[in-house]
């Protein structure tokens, strides 16, 4: 096992901010358009987010990157990159980064490329935050996990391909609500989810998708993390997994020692879906929204391909009145309006009009 | 400044002309007009269109419809104002006479709005809005009027269904004019119930998109007996501005564009509202006709509404308004609007209107055509010459 | 795509960008090179802070070509709290529930996608306001 990884000098996270659309498509809805109703007691989530016709992964990440920004209290030329991870970036070529840098007044000495690793490529864009500032090179990042994910009609991850995500800013310890104690990254070639270039939708193994994926993954990172800083499971106040459901999460915190209190902030998805690379984002910004200071948090993200990042934070007391400065994570959450499964597909493009 | 006189009207029918071309439409209103002022040729001619460009593909009208009406060599240029190019024509006209620059000029106003699909045609109409801020927001030209529209509800207690005085007027009159696009009457009750375009907005408050062309002989007064045409003398023909954009104007609910330009109007002619025997105004929405009766000053702020139910608009009324169907009725041929309402003026002043239709008390008439949603405003004032 | 066009007025579409009159202190947006008040050409770029109130509003149902496929949504002027006028579609809330003088917020969004191929154009709409608690 290799080392934990931790930058050359300590940094952690001075503004946080979350997004969610504000609508939503129950499940039952999915269940009865095209199993006619017949698997609604099995259903994965209760309801999944739909992002309006006038958004997509750039608009969301502006926002909730004015709430890092506004938790932060930083001038936004100060900012010296700006990294957004997805799998539904508006263009394949034109990183989402460049507009959300020209919007928030960060250009022009900045970087912002768009990252791609499944649902981890939010805590990939985090790692990349996390040694650049680090490193010296620059003395604050802005990592974004945003996703707005599409299903393929009539296919079970339709149930629950959601959207949204969390905007994160990293910075020089001393400024920190939350320090960055270490993380680990665990990667293999294991193609359990994957969409192949020009393809609409992804593929996805089924049950494949399990035991040699997600759970193999995540307890691969989160062991190693907790070997490496000499932690346990008691040592953490909180803890948040990568939700593709609400199983699954449930099930890997169980399997690691960890207890329903634990995750009782961040397990979102039973309300909003599956984000995607914003997953486990939104959970550490829920979590955020109630941490106190001295108390320890787990985040580990989990990308189809395959491959976890873990990382373990402990809260400082400038969190006191952080949240308070943006939407907390709950509003956008809690914020509901339905819409049925016509609209949704109309939204969506699932119905071509050429 | 010398007096100037209308001594030549001609006009096509305004429908979808899908067989005829922008050029030919104009050549026969001004061939048409030349021959009721009994002239083989004039010292210029104005054109006022809009889309010709957008939609025709066609721009430098000027010296394509002077050649094709057979003037060769005469001076002829294209005036834009939006909806207002054609009484910004007949105003150029009215410079170059009355100045003693030149003796007579044709005025042509023309349109062709049907080239393209309905969509196509309405992002260009557009164009009269602000491009950057109104209309690259997802603004249509009906939604504009909409955004006035609402507001006039609001705040002045209106229900909607009582600007339908407006529409149900325009087509009346409409009826007994041989050209004009909608020849039949329509209710109250099928006003409330008609197709919503932009909320408030429904589609009997909108006049329709047309293809027509119109030209009047404008020429200094003195000399009218030269012509074969009887004569009408234009008192004024006045312009008033205000901003393109409708978030920049001072009072949303007040046309200071019809103020201006109606206050230069009343000087240069001396008169005022009560001395106006009828009024052909830019019907484009029926809110546009309310707010331009007030700034005008027939109505009150606010009071347009009670003003035509107590005064009456219709031909036998205390103001006929929009006596050969207006823009909703006889319809608006976007470039070529404010030609016709001229022309339709000088045809009552003349007391050659079908009867139905002819107002009786016919001595002083106001027209007034308007670019955009307010921004260009263009009032004229014409006489009876006995 | 005119992308030039596009691309020269993002300070406006993204941050509200306007101008202020350094002889008056009239604000303006769009910005002005001669100020409406005292037609001074003296000015410096001044960002509204994109709160404000629904002044009027209208719902588009039968819309331009490139916004079609929104029909029907909701276009208003809203009144911003710095004292001047803007037209922005608002967002997030139904037609049918807009009431004169609500509180919106300036929300980046699409505006409008130039087909399969072209740029996608952002800028300003409003909502009704999702505040900070504090």
């Amino acid at each position: 096992m290799n080392q934990v990884m931790k930058p050359g000098r300590s940094v952690g996270i001075l503004g946080y901010g979350a997004y969610v659309p504000a609508y939503r498509l129950s499940t039952a809805e999915i269940s009865e358009q095209w199993r006619d109703g017949s698997d609604r007691l099995f259903l994965p989530v209760k309801q999944k987010s739909v992002p309006g016709m006038d958004e997509d992964t750039i608009t969301m990440s502006i926002e909730a990157a004015k709430n890092a920004l506004n938790r932060s209290g930083l001038l936004p030329e100060k900012i010296r990159a700006v990294w957004v991870g997805s799998e539904s970036h508006p263009y394949a070529v034109k990183p989402s980064g460049t507009v959300i840098a020209e919007v928030l007044n960060i250009i022009p000495a900045t970087l912002a490329a768009d990252l791609e690793f499944a649902c981890k490529a939010g805590t990939e864009a985090m790692q990349a935050a996390i040694a650049f500032v680090g490193s010296s090179m620059g003395e604050y990042a802005l990592a974004i996990g945003m996703d707005t994910a599409q299903g393929r009609p009539g296919d079970a991850l339709e149930y629950t391909a959601a959207a949204g995500g969390a905007a994160f800013i990293f910075g020089p310890a001393e400024e920190s609500i939350a320090i960055v104690e270490g993380s680990y990254s665990y990667v293999t070639d294991t193609p359990d989810f994957f969409r192949r270039s020009y393809q609409k939708y992804p593929e996805h193994g089924n049950r494949f998708t399990g035991d040699p994926a997600y759970f193999n993954h995540i307890t691969g990172a989160v062991g190693a993390l907790l070997d490496g800083l000499k932690l346990s499971p008691e040592d953490f106040a909180y803890v948040t997994f990568h939700q593709p459901n609400t199983k699954f999460p449930e099930k890997v915190a169980r399997k690691l020692g960890f207890t329903k209190e634990q995750i009782r902030f961040g397990l979102l998805s039973p309300h909003i879906g599956n984000t995607y690379a914003g997953a486990s984002l939104l959970g550490l910004s829920d979590i955020l929204d109630h941490a106190q200071a001295g108390e320890r948090i787990l985040i580990a993200s989990f990308g189809s391909g395959a491959g976890s990042d873990a990382f373990s934070f402990m809260v400082t007391d400038k969190i006191k009145g952080i949240a308070g400065k943006a939407p907390l994570t709950s509003e956008y959450v809690e914020r509901a309006i339905a819409v049925n499964y016509g609209k949704y597909a109309r939204w969506r493009k699932k119905i071509t009009l050429e | 400044m010398r007096k100037v006189a209308i001594v030549g009207i001609g006009q096509t029918p305004v429908r979808e002309h899908w067989e005829n071309n922008l050029r030919d439409l104009a050549v026969t209103a001004l061939r048409d007009a030349m021959e009721d002022a009994g002239v083989e040729t004039v010292d210029g001619v104005c054109v006022g269109n809009m889309l010709s460009g957008a939609l025709s593909e066609q721009e430098h009208l000027g010296s394509l419809i002077v050649d094709y009406a057979g003037l060769d060599g005469v001076e002829g240029m294209k005036i834009e104002a939006a909806c207002g190019s054609g009484a910004a024509a007949i105003r150029m006209a009215v410079k170059a006479v009355a100045s003693g620059l030149m003796d007579a000029v044709g005025v042509v106003g023309v349109e062709k709005l049907t080239e393209f699909s309905g969509k196509f045609s309405i992002a260009s109409l557009a164009t009269a809005a602000d491009a950057d801020y109104e209309i690259t927001m997802g603004l249509s030209f009906v939604g504009i009027n909409a955004l006035m529209m609402r507001r006039y509800l609001h705040e002045f207690k209106y229900d909607k269904n009582d600007f339908s005085i407006f529409p149900v007027n325009a087509h009346h009159n409409a009826v007994q004019n041989p050209n004009a696009m909608f020849r039949y009457t329509i209710t109250p009750a099928q006003y409330a119930k008609s197709k919503m375009i932009a909320d408030p907005i429904n589609l009997l408050d909108s006049s329709p998109i047309a293809d027509g062309a119109a030209a009047v002989i404008v020429v200094a007064e003195d000399h009218i007996q030269r012509y074969q045409g009887k004569g009408v003398s234009i008192l004024a023909c006045e312009v008033g501005t205000d901003t393109v954009a409708l978030d920049n104007r001072e009072d949303l609910l007040w046309l200071k564009g019809v103020e201006r330009s109606v206050k230069k109007a009343y000087h240069v002619s001396g008169l005022s509202p009560r001395d106006i025997d009828f009024f052909e105004a830019h019907d484009a929405f029926s809110i546009i006709t309310a707010m331009s009766l007030e700034a005008s000053g027939f109505a009150e702020k606010g009071k347009a509404i009670p003003f035509a139910e107590k005064k009456g608009i219709s031909i036998q009324g205390g103001l006929p308004l929009n006596t050969a169907g207006g823009l909703k009725g006889r319809g608006h041929p976007v470039g070529a609007t404010g030609v016709y309402q001229v022309v339709e003026a000088v045809q009552q002043l003349r007391g050659v209107m079908p009867e139905a239709i002819q107002v009786k008390k016919n001595n002083v008439a106001m027209t007034q055509n308007i670019g955009g949603s307010g921004a260009t405003v263009i009032t004229t004032i014409l006489k009876k010459i006995e | 795509m005119d992308i030039p066009r596009y691309w020269r007025l993002k300070s406006q579409r993204y941050r509200l960008e306007g101008r202020k009159c350094l002889d008056c202190g009239t604000l303006s947006f769009p910005p002005r090179l001669v100020c409406q008040k005292c037609k001074s050409r003296h000015s410096q770029p001044f960002e509204f802070k994109g709160k404000g109130k629904l002044y009027s509003f209208t719902t588009i149902y039968q819309a331009p070509d490139r916004f079609d496929d929104l029909v029907p949504y909701a276009v208003g002027l809203i009144d911003l709290e710095e004292g001047v006028r803007i037209t922005a579609q608002i967002t997030d809330i139904l037609p049918k529930q807009l009431e004169i003088g609500m509180d919106l917020e300036m929300v980046i969004r699409k505006i409008y996608e130039d087909g399969n191929k072209g740029p996608i154009l952002y800028g300003y709409k409003f909502r009704p306001i999702m505040a900070a608690q504090n």
